[in-house]
């Protein structure tokens, strides 16, 4: 237990237009998705005194980045006590995470933190083409460089993407514990269904059991409705000094514990357990941090850029044991909206769209104030969120609390 | 056997020009701690498990077995052919392992537990260890 994490509350959140080929700039979308924000948490500019993002400008492939913090600062005119861009960390959740680090610390009261992809209008092909390729960069034609660095242990053998190397980790999972693809697709199911009563999300038709095995291979386990959907959009989040709680028209979310843990050998394929990956340690390291358990949690947004990503959180943050995240959601029922816990109420990256883990950061926030509206939790205040980001060796979590 | 597929090449320096061209012997080498005998993969300059600066190359058997495998089905390099992409597990260590290839058969006859023995594809001054699927010894 510790009360550090506690000093922060998240005042606003707000998105842009989130869509396919909207044909608009990173930095015109965040300015959407920060002035949002800003109003929503009660402030003005003026009072914005800190800036974070992941992964900060010119990292990974085309429409990856979205703008790094000083365009953001000097587009905004912002005068900052702190700022932070950077990929490496816990995840995407690292933006948020530093900013309730420097607003904890007492270096910043207000922390614009946001998160930036135009990955439909720069893979620009139309239709359901574009897998991530894991930031790579392989696309846009030209000679392909030589590999060094890390990514020479897996990309001159043709595993280009994370959709391979994570469904390495599956394969070992399925291995181990039996688990199956009918089991998997409820990930997939389950975020369509509820991805149906969120008029913002990209994908809403009903997804069957027969649609899902219909679409086709990417590489085994994963189909393509196992990969998420890049899209076009910003989400930007206020994280503020507790204090500021009051000052709020609406409830707002307490930071209540945060994981940040990496134990094992950060590495895709050399990570010593497959088949619980980086979210192991992340997710037991959030429950040493606070007094409440996976029981008291009403609702759970966990990161599905692979399907399979949704299940390895299930199981690091101990809403089922390892290994038994197949036979947890086999069916649907316990992970739907009025299950024992509702999971990825949104749609997920899988249907709502890849805005690349802070999607999940607004939509816990937005549940926790009751805001979900058709796709808002059923017959309880939702109390207490569960958010996630990662998969492979890159993981964090956080736990948020309704604070009325 | 199909033509040689597309392959990105490994961008070859002085600490990683033993892994790729130690198939033109025909041998696969790692790095090994010369004071404790703990395998390094993928290269480091200093022993994780002793310390000791003391590291060098050596050949391995070769045989390893698959740990965990996929079937990439996508064109991400332009090839429309399936191809079995394979953490290969070495007896030589608990922890040693490597991504590669399983080739040589049908990718979707690849199983996790499959013994395997390295192949060489040799492409400009680089030579892929690779892996096809042998008989249990």
């Amino acid at each position: 237990m510790t009360d550090f994490e506690r000093r922060s509350i998240i005042s606003g959140i707000g998105q842009s237009d989130v869509g396919r080929r909207l044909g608009r700039t990173g930095l015109d979308l965040t300015i959407d998705a920060a002035l949002a924000a800003v109003a929503d948490a009660g402030l003005t500019l003026a009072d914005v005194d800190g800036l974070a993002t992941y992964p900060g400008a010119g990292l990974g492939g085309a429409g990856f980045a979205g703008p790094g913090s000083p365009e953001v600062h000097e587009a905004l005119r912002l005068k900052l006590s702190w700022h932070s861009g950077g990929i490496e960390g816990a995840a995407q959740l690292a933006a948020v995470q530093n900013a309730v680090l420097a607003v904890g610390a007492g270096l910043a009261r207000h922390v614009l933190v946001y998160r930036t992809v135009t990955e439909s209008t720069e893979q620009g092909s139309g239709g359901r083409q574009g897998i991530g390729m894991g930031g790579l960069g392989m696309g846009g034609g030209g000679k392909v460089p030589k590999m060094g660095g890390q990514f020479q242990w897996n990309i001159p053998f043709r595993a280009y993407s994370a959709a391979n190397w994570l469904a390495l980790n599956a394969q070992r999972h399925f291995h181990e514990f039996g688990t199956t693809s009918e089991q998997m697709a409820m990930i997939a199911i389950n975020a369509r269904r509820n991805a149906g009563l969120n008029p913002m999300a990209v994908y809403r038709d009903p997804m069957t059991l027969d649609d899902y095995f219909a679409s086709r291979m990417i590489s085994t386990p994963f189909h393509l409705f196992d990969c998420d959907a890049p899209v076009d959009g910003s989400t930007a989040v206020i994280v503020s000094a507790a204090e500021h709680a009051p000052n709020v028209d609406h409830p707002v979310a307490r930071v209540e514990a945060m994981g940040t843990a990496l134990r094992g050998r950060p590495s895709w394929d050399q990570f010593d357990d497959l088949t619980t990956m980086a979210a192991r340690d992340a997710g037991a390291q959030l429950w040493t941090r606070t007094d409440l358990t996976p029981d008291d949690v009403d609702v759970a947004e966990l990161y599905d850029g692979f399907s399979f990503l949704t299940m390895t959180w299930l199981e690091a943050l101990g809403f089922c044991a390892k290994g038994e995240s197949g036979p947890f959601i086999e069916g649907g029922t316990r992970i739907a909206l009025d299950g024992q816990i509702p999971v990825n109420t949104h749609g997920g990256q899988l249907s709502a769209g890849r805005l690349h883990g802070f999607g999940f950061v607004h939509e816990a926030v937005l549940q926790l104030r009751g805001e979900g509206g058709a796709r808002q939790v059923p017959g309880k205040t939702v109390e207490v969120a569960a958010v996630a980001n990662g998969g492979g060796p890159i993981a964090g979590a956080m736990l948020l609390t309704r604070e009325a | 056997m199909a033509d040689a597929p597309f392959r990105v090449l490994p961008l070859i320096d002085d600490e990683n020009r033993f892994f790729w061209t130690a198939g033109e012997d025909g041998r696969l080498r790692f790095l090994r701690c010369q004071s404790c005998g703990y395998y390094l993969h993928p290269p480091i300059p200093r022993c994780p498990e002793c310390g000791s600066r003391e590291v060098a190359p050596e050949a391995v058997s070769g045989r390893g077995e698959v740990f965990s495998v996929t079937v990439n089905h996508h064109p991400w390099d332009g090839g429309t052919e399936p191809y079995a992409i394979a953490i290969v597990a070495f007896p030589e260590q608990a922890d040693l392992r490597m991504t590669s290839n399983v080739v040589g058969c049908p990718p979707e006859d690849v199983r996790i537990g499959m013994p395997v023995q390295v192949t060489f594809e040799a492409r400009d001054d680089v030579w892929f260890p690779l892996f096809e699927t042998v008989e249990a010894e």
